[in-house]
Formats: C-alpha cells, structure tokens, sequence
C-alpha cells in the first residue's frame, strides 16, 4: 500500500539521518541517549517527548544530559517559596518547571542528569539508583555511596549527591536523578535560599540537605567519567552495546513536535501559572521622609495571578479613588514584577499630577513589586 | 418514527455535552454538515464510578494536586484527568472510559486512595442500530477491566479517534477493510481508504505517530482535535474546521492600557508630518559608529533624534509642558525626559531618558543601551518608567512611514519616525541623487498647541538633522 512504502521511507530516513544508526532499532533491549544541548527546556523537552512517543515495551531508554545554570522546581511546587527569584534575574539564571514531582534543584555543568525510561509496569527507582552506586563504586570502589529510602544517594553517609524524581503517565514511567560532579555550591545554596516572607502555600516543600561534589572527595573525577560510568553500566545490566547514540534536541524531523513542546515549558502560563495557590501576609516597611510606615500586605495568588490584594495604608495617605484603582487593576493581573512595574507606571499617568503624590505611589508600589 | 440517539464523538470537544440528534438514517450522512443540538443533556447512560488504580510500588495513598476536567466536561478514552502526587513522583490519571464527567470525589490537596472512586462517569449506553455506531475497545496492552460495549447489528471495531476520522470524512465503516487484529479498522485503513477514493497520496500526518515501527501502533485517540486534512482534493468538501473564539478577561498591563488610552483619547490631537533628508546624518553615524564601539556603546540613530528634539524643547518649551485636568493651568517641565517607545513581549512601554537637556550625544546612547537591555529582560524600574514629558516612537523599525501617534497623557506632544528609505530627490542644482529618506509625523494637544508652534518645532528639529554640524552651534 502507498502508505506503508512511505512509512519505510521515513524510518529508513530516520536511522540514515542519526549520527549514529540504530536509533529507533528494536534489535536491542535497550538504548542509552544523550543530548548535545545545555539548555534545560530542550532537555525536558526532550524527556515529554520520549515519555509520550516512544514504545518502551521493547526497549528501555537511558537519557543523559546537563544543563547550564537553571534551577529546576517540581510539577506542584512554587517559585517564590523554593528560590531567590530576584537573583535568578540577576544572574541570568533560568527557571524551568519540570512535570516530575519532587523538590528543587540547581543544575550547572557540574551536575548530571540521568533519566531513567520504561513502560509503567517496570517503573523502578531503587533498581536505578542501585545501578548509578554500583556504576560509581566500579569507577572509584573506596567512594562511600549508598542509596537510602528517601531515593537520595548520600556520600559518606552525610551528604547528598543525588536527588530524585518521577512521572508517571499512562502506559510509560521516567525516573530521573541529579548527581553532583563539581557544580558551584556557593551559587547552588544562595539561589535556592528564597527570601519571600510570610507564604502561605499546600505546595510541595524541598527538602534542604546538605550537599558535596563527588569531585571534591576525589579531584580526578569528571562528568565525563560519571557519565561514561554510568552508561557502562547500564549496558551491562541490560544486555546491550555500551554505545551512546547522540542526539539534538532541536532536530524536528527526529523529534516530530519537540519545538512545540520545548516553547510550552518556557511559557509563563507554565513555570509560573502552574504554582497552586498561595497566599502572601507580610509587612512592608517603607521609609517615607523622616519615618518608618510599617504597612501590612495581604494577597491570595491563583494560577500565578493575583486574585485579592490589600495594603493596611494609613488613612487618606492615597486618596481613596486612587487606592481602589490600584487594587482593581492588580487584580488578575500576574504576580511578576515586570509586568506589575508597567501596570502602576501606566496608570500613574492618569493620576493627578502631584509630586507628593507620585512619590508616595512610587514608594508603595516599589515596596510591593520586592515581593514578586 | 425511530429517533436514533446518536451521541457525537465525545471527542470532538467544541460540542462538549450536546447530543447529535439525528431523525432518520438517511439523515446521518450529512449529520457532520447540519449538526442539529440538543442543549439539554439528556441523562440516558450509565454511571460508572473510575477507581484510582494501583500506582506501583506498594503506594496505597496520594495527593490530589491538580484537575485538568470539571464536572459536566466530556471525556474520551485516554484523556488526562487530573495529577496526583505520591513521594516525589508525579502521575497523570488518564480516563478509562468515554463519558462525560458527573462527579468528582476529591479536591485539591485531599488524599486520594488507591482502589477508592476518583470520578464518576456516565458512559452512553445507547442501544439499536445505527451503521455508524461502534465498539469502545481497550488496547491490548491494558489489563485492566473492559469497556467494551456490544452492538447488535453492524459490528466494526475501531477507537473513536478512528471512528471520528471516518466521520469527519463521511466514510462508512462498513466499506473500510480493517487490517488491525480482528479485523479492526485503523487510521490508515481510512486514510488509504480516502486515497484510493481521491487518487491522491495523502501527506503523512506530521505527528510521531507514523514514525518508526517499534512505536505503538494504535491509532490512539491522543493526537490532537484540530485535524485539517491537507488532502488536493479535485472536489472541494467541508473539512471538519474545529478551531474555536477564545475570550480572556481585559487584566493587569492591558486593562492599564486601557485606561491610559481613554484618557489620551480626550485630548485633541493634531498632526503635522514631514520628510527629513538624512543623507548627511547617515554618514556622520557611520564615521561615529566605531568611536562608539570603542567605549563599549552601540550607536544607532536614536540619540541624534533625542538631542536635536532637546534643543528644538529649548525654544519651544510649550512642547515640554503639562495642561492640568481642569485645563486651567500649563506647567512648563524644566527637565527633557524624552521618552522612547519600546515593542516589549507584553506591549507598549515607554521608559524616558532623563534630563537630555544637559546630555551628550554619548551620554544618551549610554543610557538608551541600559534601558533597552533592561526592556529586553523584562526588567526595567519604576523611574525607569515614569516622569516622561515628551515622546518619541520609532515605528520606523517595524516599518511604516507615515503614522498618527497617540499622544501619552499628562504629555502634549508625541513624535513617530518611520523607516529611513533610499529614495531619489533633486539637489540644489536640479540634479537627481540618493536621499536617506524618513518621514515623522507628529501629533500635539489642540488645547496648547498650536499648528504653528509644532510645525517651527518640526523645521527647527528637522534642520538640525539635515545638517548635522549646525547642532554644534546649539549644544549646550
């Protein structure tokens, strides 16, 4: 028939267009990944993609990647209460919300990424981080690594080197895991340090835990080496070539619709729109010519948006008009900061045009901008 | 008279719970033309209640965390229900049934058991025969326990993403052989089915689901409702369109917009445009350009057009100033905060530069850089943004050359350069030569302003930007 000639054609163009042929062969029991991209929306992408295309039933899948800078949060879990937002700004620091559960990370080149991929039946997480200390105790066997209930590796019984996730859908399952080589810890415990106060959220907490770089227990470790280790491993386990096949995560003809579903990760809708609600009680203190107004603040945040808000204001400080305006127009409005800096600008201009009064609104509204 | 309750492809969500009714057999050829509704749903199927299955691992409890489905939304087999969360593992909840969704047992955050009742279905249970009507089948790897529901009379099996397909095309499942197991009916038995029809080769779907062998082959329901064939048809047919209006609440920057808009609306605007050639500044700029790259700045056009606007403000403060709300009083702003529009991801913002009045050309191409690398960030302040007296929008770099600016309250007077264009123009001898056009247009307060006021303004500004080296006699 047409339609199967053409089918051929396409998968023949498919193992012809891999750098590395048998990508899609079902010959083997087992297939080891790994992306040629630092960019953690591709990679997850990358990972969507896998768990709702690919057949696992006759092979598993193995993907290794890393990211440059990003912090990672779970699919339940919000920004504001598990980070520094305004240093990730700063830094230039991604923020990428995955669909696994689990807590936050940090991800730099140091850190490595492995996901697990099987059908739903084989789902197995302690298996899989058996594999990793097994992997790390043939490359270096005097490393005290063990894995403990928690689904965390810990090195010398203390501290953290790997943390894990996972998702499960239908008919497919990953499970996928960090594991520290060398990344930046200065910059790991100062971004995942959040400043917000007063949250209020059923959101899933992290866990803190100290942590340490495999390569500060032995310097000659590399990611390399781990990744390398790791994929040795696994091929031994599952009876396969130890043989990494690479590959793009911008390659739209390998990976029909990943462009689709690396943009839907980066939306806001996504990373910031899927945190559950939340509430914020705090206090503002703004210094206003020689004193100190100490200014409570309350809002309820649904769907990243703000749904109610009010500021305890001392009386006529804004002219009501004005304060009833503010409030209308932030509600359903995004709780970010850069859209809330044009929304109060904007409406600043049809204000009266008074400078104590620009002032004063200046004050309030940078004061509450602090808290997104 | 046989009513035949027909129920439409719960799958094709744009009719949601409205029941396809359809009177005669006759009539269901062209049911997908003519959809005939009933509003009200008509409660004929059975309740089924869809139990939390077994997560793995031993896990008997989970959290609720969020619903992607509402009570009364239909469903189909295999859509997403909600996400439920257990020890750092995230599972999506698919439906085992084809329904529409008459209870749901938890909220957000409630622990969900597993093997209590999540949801309640109503499956349609419809009986008597219809040609169309087929069997819900579970795929083959599932264990779990079956939907299937028997039809007496013509007996096809197929999914209802197949069964939809051949709807949309107006194929009866009766004609289509079936090469799946049991002879079930595949997607492309239908689409071969159409090609012999047509004579023509159907494009592969741009889905993975034609993608390589060792992939599930099951025409799962999965793929996406918007299916517009691209079939070069000799006969043109109704292709099944299912993109629908979508309205979203006016809020946060927009609604601002909004109001800032009605306000600037009050205000009676004049225009008053113009051609400036800028064949001079073009080369000035070139021979600046690298001086600029040096110390680290890049120099577009913008701050020459700033500058010379302060020094043309000098001599027509009016353009400067401020009308109060009831018109009573001008305020003549001491500062130039000349502000420059920027198309941002979310819109239309404005941050200004302040006090060009005592700026260099450099010192603006400095602070123009900043603010448009904070405009790109997303990160621009609040003084950033506010105290603007004067503005100047460079539509030019979109395209356009004539335009109608809108003035930006408490402002009076507002600028838009369109694109520089290479354009032929005769010089003082009568000769013909290469002119680096731009046209700006100008709008100003009515109220304030007068035609005569703006148009001196615009030659004076002009001027300055024609012959670059007569700002040197001017700056301060």
């Amino acid at each position: 028939m047409v339609l199967q000639s053409l089918k051929n054609c396409l998968w023949l163009s498919c193992i012809l267009r891999t750098p590395k042929a048998c990508f899609w062969s079902t010959a083997s029991g087992g297939l080891i990944i790994q992306s040629v991209s630092n960019d953690v929306y591709q990679n997850l992408a990358v990972e969507d993609w896998i768990h709702d295309h690919m057949d696992l039933e006759k092979q598993q899948v193995l993907f290794l990647w890393r990211n440059s800078p990003a912090v990672v949060i779970g699919r339940h879990q919000n920004p504001w209460q598990e980070c520094n937002l305004r240093l990730l700004r700063q830094k230039n620091i991604k923020l990428a919300r995955r669909r696994s559960g689990g807590g936050t990370v940090y991800h730099d080149l140091g850190n490595i990424n492995l996901t697990f991929f099987t059908t739903r039946k084989k789902y197995e997480r302690m298996e899989n981080l058996k594999l990793v200390v097994k992997a790390l105790k043939a490359l270096r066997p005097q490393l005290d690594v063990h894995v403990t209930d928690r689904y965390d590796i810990l090195l010398d019984r203390q501290y953290k080197i790997s943390g894990t996730a996972a998702k499960l859908g239908r008919t497919s399952a990953y499970h996928h895991c960090t594991l520290l080589c060398n990344a930046d810890k200065f910059v790991l415990s100062s971004v995942l340090k959040s400043p917000y106060k007063g949250l209020k959220s059923n959101a899933t907490p992290s866990v803190p835990a100290s942590v340490k770089n495999l390569f500060e227990e032995d310097p000659s470790l590399t990611s390399e080496m781990l990744l390398h280790a790791i994929a040795k491993e696994y091929a031994i386990q599952h009876q396969i070539d130890h043989h990494i096949t690479l590959i793009n995560p911008a390659d739209e003809t390998l990976l029909p619709g990943i462009s689709k579903k690396t943009k839907e990760l980066q939306t806001w809708e996504w990373v910031y729109g899927k945190t559950p609600k939340f509430s914020i009680s705090t206090c503002l203190n703004m210094v206003y010519k020689d004193s100190v107004l100490d200014i409570k603040v309350n809002m309820d945040v649904k769907h990243g948006r703000i749904e109610v808000c009010n500021f305890d204001l001392p009386e006529q400080w804004l002219p009501s008009g004005l304060y009833s305006e503010l409030v209308k127009s932030l509600t359903g409005s995004k709780f970010c900061p850069n859209e809330t800096t044009t929304l109060v600008t904007t409406l600043l201009r049809v204000c009266p045009q008074d400078d104590e009064l620009h002032s004063r609104w200046s004050l309030l509204c940078e004061n509450m901008i602090r808290l997104m | 008279v046989c009513i035949h309750r027909v129920r439409s492809c719960s799958s094709i969500r744009f009719i949601k719970s409205k029941y396809l009714c359809v009177f005669d057999k006759s009539a269901l050829k062209f049911s997908h033309q003519q959809r005939l509704f009933r509003t009200s749903a008509v409660s004929c199927g059975q309740i089924v209640q869809f139990k939390l299955s077994d997560i793995g691992e031993g896990i008997t409890e989970v959290t609720v965390k969020e619903w992607y489905i509402k009570e009364g939304d239909s469903v189909s087999q295999f859509d997403s229900i909600c996400e439920v969360q257990s020890d750092k593992a995230s599972v999506t909840i698919t439906s085992r049934y084809d329904g529409v969704i008459r209870k749901l047992h938890y909220s957000i955050d409630d622990i969900a058991f597993v093997g209590k009742p999540l949801v309640d279905i109503e499956i349609d249970a419809s009986k008597g025969v219809a040609p169309e009507e087929d069997v819900v089948e579970t795929p083959p790897m599932s264990h779990e326990e079956h939907t299937h529901q028997e039809i007496k009379g013509h007996k096809t099996l197929a999914t209802p993403a197949v069964r939809r397909l051949a709807m949309e095309n107006n194929i009866k499942l009766s004609e289509v052989v079936g090469t799946g197991k049991d002879n079930r009916i595949l997607k492309e038995d239908i689409l071969n089915y159409l090609a012999k029809q047509t004579g023509a080769i159907l494009p592969l779907s741009p889905k993975a689901e034609i993608v390589p062998p060792p992939r599930k082959t099951e025409a799962v329901p999965a793929a996406p409702r918007d299916k517009a064939r691209k079939i070069p048809l000799p006969v043109s047919r109704p292709i099944a369109f299912s993109g629908k209006d979508k309205t979203e609440p006016v809020t946060g920057f927009q609604k601002a917009m909004v109001k800032t808009m009605s306000a600037a609306l009050k205000i009676p605007h004049f225009g008053y445009c113009d051609e400036i050639d800028l064949t001079q500044l073009v080369q000035l700029r070139e021979e600046l350009k690298p001086l600029a790259e040096i110390r680290g700045v890049k120099l577009s056009f913008m701050p020459f057009f700033i500058k010379a606007a302060s020094l043309g403000l000098l001599q027509y403060p009016i353009l400067n100033a401020s009308l109060d709300e009831n018109c009573q009083n001008v305020t003549y702003k001491a500062s130039h905060n000349i502000g420059v529009a920027m198309d941002t991801e979310q819109g239309l913002i404005v941050p200004n530069v302040k006090n060009v009045q005592v700026c260099s050309v450099f010192d603006i191409a400095v602070e123009l850089n900043r603010l448009q690398s904070l405009g790109s960030a997303g990160q621009l302040g609040t003084s950033d943004l506010t105290g603007g007296t004067f503005t100047l929008s460079n539509i030019g770099t979109i395209g356009g050359t004539y335009a109608k600016p809108v003035i930006l309250p408490p402002e009076v007077a507002i600028g838009a350069l369109g694109k520089i264009q290479v354009l032929p123009r005769f010089n003082g001898k009568g000769e013909v030569f290469k002119a680096q056009i731009m046209n700006v247009s100008w709008s100003a307060d009515h109220r304030i302003i007068d035609g005569a006021t703006m148009a001196r303004f615009s030659n004076l500004w002009k001027s300055y930007l024609e012959n670059p080296a007569s700002m040197l006699l001017d700056l301060k």
